[in-house]
């Protein structure tokens, strides 16, 4: 298991392959559609984008459930924001090939991690603040402050993918 | 003739809202807990981890997802019952209640000015039946797995093979993306609306009973297992298990026409019924 803590640099993302497996420490930010739309309130210099709009936090808790959204809905803003110094992306399913080429030119990396569990992910956020747009709801921008939040390597900065690399084992 | 208060059922449908979104239904959380056994390595483990989730979710009183997706309401009443009160308010009223109760997401906006998310309106599905019950069945269902969903109209000479490849093909294009392992609902004939309807009736359909049509019942088991083959698996990261189970609900159709709907469901078919006696 590969501890990566953020904000990122080129040598801790040189070293991540696909399918390698990640504890996320430190700082994300959560950002979907509406919030791509407007401007990231956020300086974008070696950050991570969680795609995710948490559920409300019950009373005692840290945050409600915060699993990932299909990150494919953010692909037409990805490569700028690439070009712009963002360097991860944490989601759920797969990226178009203009962005997976935009990783590879950018030096990026693309992590996703367990779709549909919001409960269980929650667990590993250890701060939750608020940084704009409150008025999307969901969808407005948070600091997560995470704790061995864990994903997967899915988009490396070579360019290589996780779901090429299983179609070629599977046995279609 | 037999009354009802709508508040009983705005009190039942907050209940179902809670229930829903917080425990998977036992047929759904089995047929997960089945799968794990035909998997090794990563994919086991993210079947597991799907597992912990859910005994997470239950014991913290969380929703399973943080989608607690568009609330969608079948409601079957008796023709000899008489609802005193709005019955669309009281449904509307409950969903509001239970997600407010619950910390549930409110995920609804108008679909082009897309401002002020609420938890409602809920998309509602009446049906009027003899007697004198009422039925009210809630899933909460997760757009992740909506938007990969789709409806086709066939020629009516297209053979079921044909069908067969277009399910495939469809799953192959979107399944990764909707959380697999995935549940499938398919709808075939009627008109454009009703195979749509069909298709998310059959993500109702208990799995532990077989397709009262047995020869639909060998026809999902057919699609099942060349879904699997496609080796998606959980997450989309490769593996055996694509999709969970396959359901197909059928209703007659024109001479002219076959229309198909495909509704995909992520792992997480949530579900929640009750009958008010």
């Amino acid at each position: 298991m590969i501890h990566l803590e953020t904000p990122l640099t080129l040598t801790k993302i040189r070293k991540l392959r696909v399918g390698d497996e990640v504890l996320i420490n430190g700082i994300i930010y959560t950002a979907r559609d509406q919030a791509h739309i407007k401007k990231l309130p956020f300086p974008l210099k070696g950050q991570i984008i969680y795609y995710c709009g948490p559920a409300p936090t019950p009373p005692g808790k840290i945050i409600g459930s915060c699993g990932p959204t299909t990150s494919s809905r953010m692909d037409r803003f990805t490569p700028l924001l690439l070009k712009k110094g963002l360097k991860g992306m944490l989601g759920k399913g797969r990226r178009s090939e203009e962005v997976i080429r935009a990783i590879k030119k950018y030096k990026a990396i693309y992590l996703i991690t367990f779709g549909g569990c919001g409960a269980l992910l929650s667990t590993f956020v250890r701060r939750k603040e608020l940084v704009a747009y409150p008025e999307l709801g969901a969808e407005a921008v948070y600091r997560l402050d995470v704790e061995n939040f864990p994903a997967i390597v899915a988009v490396d900065c070579y360019g290589k993918d996780i779901w090429s690399k299983n179609a070629r084992k599977s046995t279609r | 003739m037999r009354q009802i208060k709508a508040k009983e059922i705005e009190d039942t449908v907050a209940q179902l809202c809670l229930e829903a979104n917080r425990n998977l239904p036992k047929d759904v959380l089995l047929a997960i807990k089945e799968s794990i056994g035909k998997e090794r390595g990563r994919p086991k483990r993210i079947l597991e981890k799907i597992i912990e989730n859910c005994s997470l979710a239950k014991k913290e009183k969380l929703p399973l997802c943080q989608d607690t997706g568009l609330p969608i309401v079948f409601i079957d009443i008796g023709q000899k019952l008489k609802v005193k009160g709005d019955l669309e308010k009281a449904i509307n009223r409950g969903i509001k209640r239970g997600y407010q109760k619950g910390y549930f997401r409110n995920s609804i906006v108008h679909p082009l000015w897309r401002d002020n998310p609420q938890s409602i309106p809920a998309v509602i599905h009446f049906n009027i039946s003899s007697g004198n019950k009422i039925k009210i069945a809630l899933m909460p269902k997760g757009f992740g797995s909506e938007n990969a969903s789709v409806t086709y109209m066939f020629n009516p000479t297209a053979t079921i093979d044909e069908i067969g490849d277009w399910v495939i093909k469809i799953v192959k294009e979107k399944g990764a993306d909707a959380c697999p392992p995935l549940f499938i609902g398919i709808g075939i004939g009627g008109s454009l609306d009703k195979a749509v309807l069909l298709s998310k009736q059959a993500l109702l359909l208990p799995l532990n009973k077989e397709n009262p049509q047995a020869s639909l019942a060998t026809l999902e088991q057919k699609f099942l297992r060349r879904i699997n083959k496609l080796g998606i698996g959980p997450l989309g990261l490769g593996g055996k298990t694509t999709a969970l189970r396959v359901r197909i609900l059928a209703h007659p159709t024109h001479i002219a026409g076959l229309p198909v709907a495909l509704n995909l469901s992520c792992w997480a078919l949530r579900r929640a019924r009750k009958k008010l006696t």
